[in-house]
């Protein structure tokens, strides 16, 4: 086991390296242009391009600029500095980052409950009223577009322009420090819309591979052992939830990248609303900061997952 | 029949289960039972219905959405009227099953020693520790080595032979009363088989437990059991003492399979006299006695009429479900057992074509 | 029983037959799947010894059972020989002609002259073709009776000759059953006419009253067709009725190897005794006979035990069997075996074998 997490991270530090030299040549060696001029923002005076050109290093070699990029993420957390904003990327992303946590957990912890409690209770009662109706609703929430769901839910509940007014409206959102209940209720709605596809998909897998399991020999033996229905069925879910799991794990990775539909329709001022805004004011820096970024929680997630994987299953760890 | 009372007695079992194709008969109407610490053998092919009747007994089946009629009566109790919580404290604990695939039969991702104490913890209030200690004797009893460090092992770990064998040790963790083995050593090597079925008499002597044990092999049934049942399409044809089965059998399916195996003990030249045709639908099952579209010697009144399954005369722990005269079948079976093929045991047996109406055909 | 303990006689094999009438040979036959382990790169550790050092021969128009448990490298070698897997080292000859490292034309060529059945009927026709189409399959491969429904009237004779109905030519493998598949995929290792079949456990998953039919197939189409096949199979009591020879494996080597009736009669290597020994007798008033079992479980291919592979579990073991690892010679008395201290019959007693006529 310990050989197999080592190598999964050993990996991963080779797959960090490769992001890096990707982003690299997509941000400063393919665009056609100045790169300075690129970064320095609107009307930008010959000085201070002069400037940023000093501090990118475009006089030095391609590679001594990779090197040196390398340094900077790797060693000072450096992603660059925003000229527009006038803030270091750090400092956006760091600004930003408490709020896409919040979303992100959030939407996990309901699509965990929801989307296997819903595909567990489906699979054991296949064909019924409930297991249409849930696959039927689950059908319906795939194929609605985050930001459509996103904008319905307001229109019927949001405190300013709801029809029932119950929840606070887009661009409510606060800390959890300073306000906990406000918080919680800004969040409800953005929480639903994020987690409802993903809850449905990972509804229709459990419910399929349940289904499965519940045919193998060993759930027969833990029946003939004379096993509570609970206590089989539980043994039975252990059994199907792993891809299942591994699944969560990169959604969750992807999702800390920013989730840019809902946090624009919902104006929650995380990374992905920041990752938006860049790319509309052609802020260079940002953007390469954002991609980054979620570029490692992938990485990062992949990895743990990978592990995770093989925590669940004691099979894998020999492969 | 014997004076002691049966420990397990079916009667008129009914199996049946609602497809989108029509209703499957899977067994239909079989009567059997089994003595304390005695082995019954039921054999079988695919569709004969064995496994779901063994199933059933456990109230297995009703997972599937069977509808089962009849009585299963085991120490006096019906199991079939019996509600799921009260059948789940009798498995594992009076009646023990085990099957055929012990790599699937094993749940993958738990630890052996924790699904071998899950048996004992269901069925007796004892700690963790004590249960422990418990499933460590069992492993050592059957012969696994190193029981304690095995205890931690996945499945995967153990070879086909040990994980039967932790079968085994889980289906008596609560010394049961009778054990159910359905084709336990199918899936395994021959020498291991051996093994295997060495240490299921063992066990069984030591603990006094009656066995059922179904499979297609007649040399283990020959092994293991007292009393034989030969099913074929849901219905026993033939049961008898073990002895009897193979001295004298009086159905012409138990000739097919008696004439159709090729036997170490035999003549290498010898020629395998197959059984024609294919198993019955348990759909649709023949008309009339439902071996005779596959019976060589099945007269036209045969397909009209279905035969009960009868005590011999002069024999009367000897039941067989076939419209022949028992002169006759004798006859016929020490033909065939001599070496003869089916056309010449009829020519020696004096067997006469009835025409279609059932008369005697000159 | 042709030849009896008391009267020696030479094994009546390739070994004492002109070269023509072997059709397929093999010398030292070894196959090694290596283990690798490593973080970052991937080294060699060790090997699975699935064959290690196998010498067969079949001759023309005979049938070879090749008998042995799991492990053993039975399997193994039947690809070896059909060259679905390449020898770590050895040499295959069939009918003369060096095979081991052929290529392209000549391997597919090869092809032709050996048929191959598998064991599961169920897994082995592709669900989604006709059964004419599985079984006119080899035609098409190698570009053959491209006339006018020529195939066709090739693959329905097949069907014929296999005991199955033509008309069912467009039939799909679901519609039919186990053994009528296993009928199928005999007929389509027949197409081409091979004069070499290797049968690998092709009864095994049928029922017991299918095996008869299937085996009994297979018999007639030896006999009409003058093939020659490899049969294998785990099953003693069908390899001694289907074979003229048998070869016993273990562990990736053959341990013994003769005809059938002295194999079976009086086996002299302790593991070909123990296989016997552990047939379950369909004669209740034999229960109750003791049999010297045979312990534990097979060692890992992995790391097989030193010089004779057997020792660690034979009764007869002593400490030169753990030394010096045993050639497979000539006993003498009908079979050649790999061991040391070979089985008196006085063993066979103990064992309640090989006294059945």
């Amino acid at each position: 086991m310990t050989r197999y997490v080592i190598r999964r991270l050993l990996w991963g530090a080779l797959m960090l390296l490769v992001v890096c030299l990707v982003t690299f040549i997509i941000f400063r060696v393919l665009p056609p242009g100045n790169p300075a001029l690129m970064r320095a923002g609107r009307n930008p005076t010959p000085n201070s391009i002069k400037s940023i050109e000093h501090v990118l290093g475009l006089d030095k070699s391609l590679p001594t600029q990779f090197w040196d990029y390398l340094k900077n993420i790797l060693l000072h957390f450096n992603f660059g500095y925003s000229y527009g904003s006038q803030e270091s990327v750090l400092q956006l992303i760091k600004e930003r980052l408490p709020a896409t946590i919040s979303l992100t957990v959030g939407a996990a912890v309901l699509w965990i409950v929801f989307g296997v409690g819903i595909g567990i209770l489906s699979a054991l009662r296949r064909h019924s009223v409930t297991d249409r109706t849930s696959m039927g609703g689950a059908l319906l929430l795939v194929s609605a577009p985050e930001f459509w769901l996103g904008l319905v839910l307001l229109y019927l509940f949001s405190s300013d322009i709801g029809k029932i007014k119950i929840l606070p409206g887009a661009g409510s959102y606060t800390a959890l420090t300073s306000d906990p209940w406000k918080w919680f209720t800004s969040l409800l709605m953005p929480w639903f819309v994020l987690a409802a596809g993903s809850a449905a998909v990972f509804a229709r897998l459990i419910r399929g591979n349940l289904l499965e399991v519940m045919d193998e020999d060993y759930i027969r033996t833990a029946r003939a052992k004379g096993l509570p229905e609970k206590r089989v069925v539980r043994q039975g879910v252990r059994a199907s939830i792993n891809p299942v799991v591994t699944l969560m794990g990169l959604e969750f990775g992807i999702l800390l990248g920013g989730a840019v539909l809902v946090e624009t329709v919902f104006n929650i001022p995380g990374v992905g609303r920041l990752a938006y805004q860049s790319i509309v004011n052609a802020d260079f820096e940002v953007i390469e900061g954002t991609v980054l970024l979620a570029s490692m929680f992938i990485i990062a997630a992949n990895i743990a997952v990978d592990i995770l994987y093989a925590y669940l299953d004691p099979r894998v760890r020999y492969a | 029949m014997s004076s002691a009372e049966p420990l397990l007695r079916v009667d008129d079992l009914r199996v049946e289960f609602h497809t989108e194709d029509g209703v499957v008969h899977a067994v239909d109407g079989i009567t059997y039972q089994v003595m304390p610490g005695k082995t019954l053998g039921i054999v079988g092919e695919s569709g004969s219905g064995k496994t779901v009747a063994s199933m059933t007994v456990l109230g297995l089946t009703r997972y599937q959405g069977a509808q089962v009629s009849g009585r299963i009566l085991f120490e006096g109790r019906d199991l079939v009227t019996l509600d799921d919580e009260q059948l789940r404290r009798i498995r594992g604990n009076e009646i023990a099953m085990i099957f055929q695939d012990p790599l699937s039969s094993l749940h993958p991702l738990y630890k052996v020693g924790k699904q071998l104490t899950e048996a004992i913890l269901t069925h007796r209030d004892v700690s963790k520790k004590a249960a422990r200690g418990r499933a460590i004797e069992l492993l050592g009893l059957v012969n696994i080595p190193d029981p304690a460090n095995r205890f931690d092992q996945y499945p995967h770990e153990f070879s086909g032979g040990m994980r039967q064998r932790v079968m085994i040790a889980m289906a008596l963790a609560n010394e049961p009363k009778l054990l159910i083995a359905d084709e336990p050593t199918t899936a395994l090597d021959v020498t291991v088989q051996a093994q295997i079925l060495a240490l299921m008499e063992r066990l069984q002597r030591e603990m006094g437990m009656a066995i059922v044990i179904i499979t297609h092999d007649l040399g283990v049934v020959a092994e293991m059991a007292d009393d034989i049942a030969v099913m074929y399409a849901g219905r026993i044809v033939e049961t008898a003492p073990a002895s009897e089965v193979f001295d004298s059998p009086e159905h012409p399916y138990t000739w097919g399979l008696l004439r159709s195996i090729p036997r170490l003990e035999r003549d290498r030249e010898e020629a395998l006299v197959p059984i024609p045709g294919t198993p019955p639908s348990l759909l649709r099952p023949p008309s009339g006695c439902r071996f005779h579209p596959r019976c060589v010697y099945a007269q036209p009144s045969h397909s009209r009429i279905d035969p009960a399954l009868e005590p011999l005369p002069g024999a009367p722990d000897h039941y067989a479900a076939c419209l022949l005269e028992p002169q006759l079948r004798r006859g016929l079976w020490s033909a065939l057992s001599a070496g003869a093929t089916p056309d010449e045991a009829k020519q020696s047996a004096g067997y006469v074509e009835e025409s279609p109406e059932g008369s005697p055909v000159a | 029983m042709s030849t009896s303990p008391s009267q020696p006689a030479p094994e009546p094999g390739p070994s004492t037959l002109p070269a023509r009438d072997t059709l397929l040979r093999a010398e030292a036959l070894v196959k090694h799947f290596p283990i690798t382990q490593g973080i970052l790169v991937q080294r060699k550790v060790g090997a699975v010894q699935a064959v290690d050092g196998v010498d067969l021969a079949v001759c023309r128009g005979e049938t070879l059972g090749l008998v042995g448990e799991t492990g053993c490298g039975k399997s193994t070698t039947a690809r070896l020989i059909m060259r679905l897997l390449d020898a770590t080292s050895g040499r295959l000859v069939f009918d003369g002609e060096d095979i081991t490292n052929i290529q392209g034309r000549r391997l597919k060529a090869l092809r032709r002259e050996i048929g191959m059945i598998f064991q599961d009927p169920y897994s082995s026709l592709n669900p989604r073709k006709t059964v004419g189409s599985i079984i006119g399959e080899p035609f098409a491969i190698h570009g053959l009776l491209k006339g006018d429904g020529e195939r066709k009237r090739a693959v329905q004779e097949l069907l014929e000759t296999v005991g199955l109905n033509p008309e069912h030519y467009n039939r799909y493998p679901h519609e039919f059953s186990g053994g009528q598949r296993q009928r199928i995929g005999v007929a389509r290792a027949l197409a081409l006419k091979p004069r070499l079949l290797i049968a690998d456990e092709p009864v095994s998953a049928l029922d017991v009253s299918i095996q008869a039919q299937v085996l009994n197939l297979l018999r007639e189409l030896q006999r009409e067709f003058g093939l020659t096949l490899i049969f294998i199979a785990h099953d003693l009591s069908v390899v001694r009725h289907m074979c003229d020879r048998v070869a016993v494996m273990y562990l990736g080597r053959i341990v013994e190897t003769g005809p059938s009736d002295a194999l079976y009669a009086l086996p002299r290597h302790p593991y070909t005794g123990a296989l016997l020994s552990a047939v379950p007798i369909a004669d209740p008033s034999r229960h109750g006979e003791q049999r010297r079992l045979l312990s534990g479980d097979v060692p890992s291919p992995a790391n097989p035990p030193k010089a004779c592979r057997f020792h660690t579990r034979c009764p007869k073991a002593q400490a030169l069997c753990a030394e010096e690892d045993p050639p497979i010679e000539d006993k003498g008395t009908g079979t050649s075996a790999a061991c040391h201290f070979p089985l008196e019959p006085g063993d066979l007693v103990e064992l309640g074998i090989g006294d059945a006529a």
